[in-house]
C-alpha cells in the first residue's frame, strides 16, 4: 500500500540515535601524542638509533597484529592504533642499543602472545609492552641491561656501558655517585629509551590528563606511595619517583584500560599496590628495578578489585543530600 | 554537600525553540490505537459506520492501569483492525474518514469534582497520560497508595533531549494552563508544595514562570543544561535530594512528577472539558525541509505531519518518534501519531553514519564515569552475556533509566543502552520463572 512502508530502508535501532565524538582510535592517536615528548627526548639524547628502534617495534607490532587477524580471520583493528601505542611503549621500555631482532621477539610477545591470542584490544589481562619487556629482560638479561651513554647524538650510539642510577643504588653504591635530582628529573641518566625523563613523561602524562583520556587516580596513587614509601625507608623519594621506570609506568602502563581497575576507588588500590611492590623490589629484592613487575603482578589481580570496589547506587551512601526543598 | 549527578553535554540542536505552534489542518483520515498508554489495551466502543465527534470517547477499559481514547475528528468510523502500531503491538486500530465539520462532541463540559475521587476519575476520563514519553495513566499516577505521605509535586519542563522544543512552546503558550494545571493538582492531592524544574537553556520560559509563580507555593527551579535532568530519577533527586531505589516509585519517597505539557492538558480540560485529542510536536532533523512546532490531531500519520513542513529534503535513514537519546525509530512514515508523541525527527544517511560500527570494548570507563546513577554499564554488559540474574540484581540493572548517556560516550561504539535494557527484560523473566518453579515445588510438597 502506499502509505505503508514507504521508505523500506529505514534503519530500527535502539536508543540512543546519536554518540559522541571520541572513538578508541581519537583515544589511541591522543596516547601517541602524549608520548611525543619523551621520543624527541630519546632522539635528542641518544641520536638516530631511538628512531629505528622505535620503528621497528612499531612496524612489528602493527604487522603481528595484522597478519594475526588475517590467519585468524577476525576484524582487522590496526586502524584503531593500539598496536601502534604498544609498540612505542615497548621500545620506550627496551634500551637504546638492543639488538633490533630481540625487539621484534619483544613484539611477539606483545601482540601476539600478550594481547590477540587473550582475545584483542581490550581483553588482554597483562599489559603487552609491559610483559614483552619483562620476557626480553629474562630471555636477553645482558642485552637488556646494558645502558648506553647518553648524550651521543650518533647514527649508531657506542655500545659503552653505563649504570643506572637504581643500579648504582642496589650495587650499594655511595650517595655521592648518584646523578642530582635535576639530572634525574630532565633524564641525562642512563635507562632504558624512553622512561629516562620525567620530565617529558609528564608533559605527556599532563596532556593525557587535560583531554581526560586517563584519570590522575592510578599515577597519583602509584607515584604517591613510591614517594611515601621511600619516605618511611629514610631515602630520597625525589629521586626514587624520577628513578626507572616510575613515570613511565605510572602515566602510560598502569593506566592502560585493558589492564586496570574500572571505578575510581579501583585504581586507588591498584595505583598503590603497583608502588608499593615497586619500592619493595627496589629496597629489598635482587633486582634494581620492580615498576614492570609491580604492573604485571597488579595487572593479574584486577578482576579481583574490580569485584571488590564495585560501585554503590546513586544516593545510597551515608549523608544523601538536601535538594532545593 | 549535595553530590551533583553526572551527565553529558550534547548539542543542544533546538532549531524550533522560537517556532510558535502551527495548527495542522484536519488530516482527511486518522488512525487512533486503542493502546496509547502503558497498562491494559482499551476495547473500541464505536462499530464500523458509526459517526463520531470531536472528543467523543471511542475506546476505553474496566482494567485500572488505563486511559480511554477519544476521537481527534468529526467524521465516520471506516475500518476497526489489528495493525502494528509504532510500538510493534499489534492493538485495535480505529480508522476515521473526516467529514470536514469539525463538530465537537455535545457531551464535553468542564467537570465539576469536590472529592479527590471524583477528581481521579476526572482525570481518567480526559485520557491524558504521561506526555513525557512514558505515557503512564495520569488517574494513575495521581492515585498513590501513600497520598498522605506525598507532599510535594515535580513539575518537569526539562526538556533535555536535543531537537525537541515542544515542551517549551507549552511552557510558552500555555504558560497559564501550567500553572493552573499545577494548582488543580495540588488542590486536589492536597500537595503543599510545586517545584517547576526547567533547564537552563530555557532562560523566556524560566522568567515567565517565575513571574507567574509569584506569590504561590510554587517555585522553579533552574537546573543545568546537562543531560539527562529531565529523566525522572535525576529530576527528583536534582529537586529533593532523594534517590529512588529499585522498584520504587516517586511517591514512596513523597513526591509526584508530571510533565509540563500533562499538567496544561489537565488545565485545558478543567477548563473547556477537552480531553486529550491533539499533540503539540516538534518536527526536525536534517532530512526535514522546513523544522517546525505543530498541533496535530492525534492519529494523523507521520508522513502528512512531515508534508507539512516542507516534506524530506533528504532520503531519511531514520524516522524517530521522540528525541535522538531516547527516542524510537519507526519503520514506516504510515504509521500514526499517539499521544506521547513529542516530536518527529528525520535524520538523513549522513546524521545517522556518524555512529559508526561497534568493536570490542576497550575497558575504558567513560560508561561508568558518565552513568548519572552510577550503575556499571559493562559489568552489566558482561553479566548478561554470562546470563547471570543474580548478579544483574545485585548490579541494579532495574534501576536503569535507559538515557544512553552510557552508550552516546562509548568509544567502541557498543549499544550499552539496549543491552541494559534486554539484561533488564532477562531479569524479569529469570524472575518469573524462579517465582513460578518455586510455586511449583511448594504445590508438589502440599499433596
Amino acid at each position: 500500500m502506499h502509505e505503508d512502508y514507504r521508505f523500506g530502508n529505514l534503519i530500527v535501532s535502539g536508543s540512543p540515535h546519536i554518540v559522541g565524538k571520541t572513538d578508541t582510535t581519537r583515544i589511541m592517536g591522543q596516547v601517541l601524542i602524549a608520548l611525543a615528548p619523551a621520543f624527541g627526548f630519546a632522539v635528542w639524547s641518544y641520536g638516530a638509533r631511538a628512531i629505528f628502534l622505535t620503528a621497528v617495534c612499531v612496524i612489528s607490532c602493527v604487522v603481528f597484529e595484522y597478519l594475526f587477524e588475517m590467519v585468524t580471520k577476525r576484524a582487522n583493528t590496526v586502524s584503531d592504533l593500539s598496536a601502534a601505542v604498544t609498540g612505542v611503549i615497548l621500545a620506550f621500555n627496551l634500551p637504546v642499543t638492543l639488538p633490533y631482532w630481540m625487539a621484534v621477539i619483544g613484539a611477539f610477545v606483545a601482540i601476539v602472545i600478550t594481547k590477540q591470542l587473550f582475545g584483542g584490544i581490550g581483553r588482554n589481562f597483562a599489559n603487552p609492552a609491559i610483559t614483552a619487556r619483562v620476557v626480553l629482560f629474562v630471555a636477553f638479561s645482558s642485552e637488556m641491561t646494558t645502558w648506553a651513554v647518553p648524550g651521543h647524538i650518533f647514527f649508531s650510539v657506542d655500545a659503552v656501558t653505563s649504570a643506572t642510577p637504581l643500579g648504582i643504588l642496589n650495587e650499594g653504591g655511595a650517595a655521592a655517585g648518584l646523578p642530582s635530582n635535576l639530572d634525574m628529573f630532565l633524564g641525562t641518566v642512563g635507562g632504558s629509551m624512553g622512561e629516562v625523563s620525567a620530565l617529558a613523561l609528564l608533559i605527556g602524562g599532563a596532556f593525557l590528563l587535560l583531554r581526560k583520556i586517563i584519570s590522575p587516580a592510578i599515577p597519583v596513587a602509584f607515584i604517591g606511595s613510591v614517594f611515601v614509601f621511600a619516605l618511611v625507608a629514610g631515602q630520597d623519594p625525589v629521586f626514587h619517583i624520577c628513578a626507572g621506570g616510575v613515570m613511565l609506568g605510572a602515566l602510560f602502563m598502569a593506566t592502560d584500560y585493558s589492564t586496570s581497575p574500572i571505578t575510581v576507588k579501583g585504581k586507588i588500590i591498584f595505583g598503590i599496590g603497583c608502588g608499593v611492590i615497586t619500592m619493595m623490589i627496589r629496597l629489598f629484592g635482587a633486582y634494581p628495578e620492580g615498576v614492570s613487575f609491580a604492573i604485571l603482578i597488579m595487572n593479574l589481580i584486577v578482576p579481583h578489585i574490580d569485584k571488590a570496589t564495585r560501585r554503590p547506587l546513586y544516593g545510597t551512601k551515608r549523608g544523601a543530600a538536601k535538594g532545593v526543598m | 554537600m549535595r553530590k551533583v549527578l553526572r551527565g553529558i553535554k550534547l548539542e543542544h540542536k533546538k532549531n524550533t525553540m522560537d517556532c510558535a505552534t502551527e495548527y495542522l489542518p484536519t488530516p482527511n483520515e486518522v488512525r487512533i490505537s486503542m493502546s496509547q498508554h502503558i497498562g491494559a489495551s482499551c476495547e473500541p466502543l464505536v462499530a464500523v459506520g458509526d459517526t463520531v465527534k470531536i472528543g467523543q470517547k471511542i475506546g476505553d477499559t474496566d482494567a485500572f492501569v488505563s486511559a480511554p481514547v477519544h476521537s481527534s475528528v468529526s467524521g465516520k468510523v471506516t475500518s476497526i483492525e489489528r495493525i502494528m502500531s509504532i510500538q510493534g503491538t499489534y492493538d485495535p486500530m480505529v480508522t476515521i474518514r473526516t467529514d470536514g465539520k469539525h463538530e465537537r462532541w455535545e457531551g464535553l463540559e468542564p467537570p465539576t469534582v469536590n472529592t479527590r475521587e471524583e477528581f481521579v476519575a476526572a482525570v481518567r476520563e480526559s485520557g491524558i497520560v504521561g506526555l513525557g514519553g512514558a505515557a503512564f495513566p495520569a488517574s494513575v499516577k495521581y492515585s498513590p497508595k501513600n497520598l498522605a505521605e506525598v507532599n510535594t509535586l515535580i513539575i518537569n519542563g526539562a526538556e533535555c533531549e536535543p531537537y525537541i522544543t515542544s515542551d517549551y512552546r507549552t511552557m510558552i503558550e500555555q504558560a497559564d494552563d501550567v500553572v493552573k494545571g499545577t494548582e488543580i493538582v495540588m488542590k486536589h492531592l492536597e500537595m503543599e508544595r510545586a517545584y517547576i524544574g526547567i533547564e537552563s537553556n530555557k532562560p523566556k520560559a524560566i522568567s515567565l514562570l517565575e513571574e507567574l509563580t509569584k506569590d504561590k507555593p510554587i517555585d522553579v527551579v533552574r537546573l543545568r543544561s546537562l543531560y539527562p535532568k529531565g529523566a525522572e530519577r535525576v529530576l527528583i533527586y536534582e529537586i529533593s535530594g532523594k534517590a529512588l531505589p529499585a522498584g520504587k516509585l516517586p511517591a514512596d519517597v513523597g513526591v509526584l512528577v508530571s510533565n509540563v505539557t500533562s499538567i496544561a492538558a489537565v488545565a485545558h480540560y478543567f477548563t473547556t472539558g477537552n480531553p486529550l485529542t491533539r499533540k503539540r510536536i516538534t518536527v526536525d532533523g536534517d532530512a526535514v525541509a522546513d523544522p517546525k512546532n505543530i498541533m496535530a490531531p492525534i492519529g494523523t500519520k507521520i508522513y502528512e505531519i512531515v508534508a507539512f513542513c516542507g516534506g524530506y529534503k533528504a532520503q531519511p535513514s531514520k524516522l524517530l518518534m521522540g528525541g535522538p537519546m531516547m527516542g524510537r525509530s519507526i519503520y514506516d512514515d504510515g504509521k500514526p501519531i499517539i499521544k506521547n508523541n513529542n516530536a518527529i525527527l528525520a535524520l538523513s544517511e549522513k546524521e545517522v553514519s556518524k555512529i559508526g560500527h561497534e568493536t570490542q570494548c576497550i575497558n575504558c570507563g567513560r560508561c561508568v564515569d558518565n552513568c548519572p546513577i552510577e550503575l556499571m554499564p559493562t559489568t552489566i554488559m558482561r553479566a548478561y552475556e554470562r546470563g547471570d540474574a543474580e548478579d544483574l540484581k545485585a548490579l541494579n540493572v532495574g534501576v536503569c533509566m535507559e538515557c544512553g548517556c552510557c552508550a552516546y560516550v562509548c568509544p567502541a561504539r557498543k549499544p550499552l543502552s539496549l543491552l541494559n535494557r534486554m539484561a533488564k527484560a532477562f531479569l524479569a523473566e529469570s524472575e518469573r520463572k524462579a517465582a513460578e518453579a518455586a510455586k511449583a515445588a511448594e504445590e508438589r510438597g502440599d499433596e
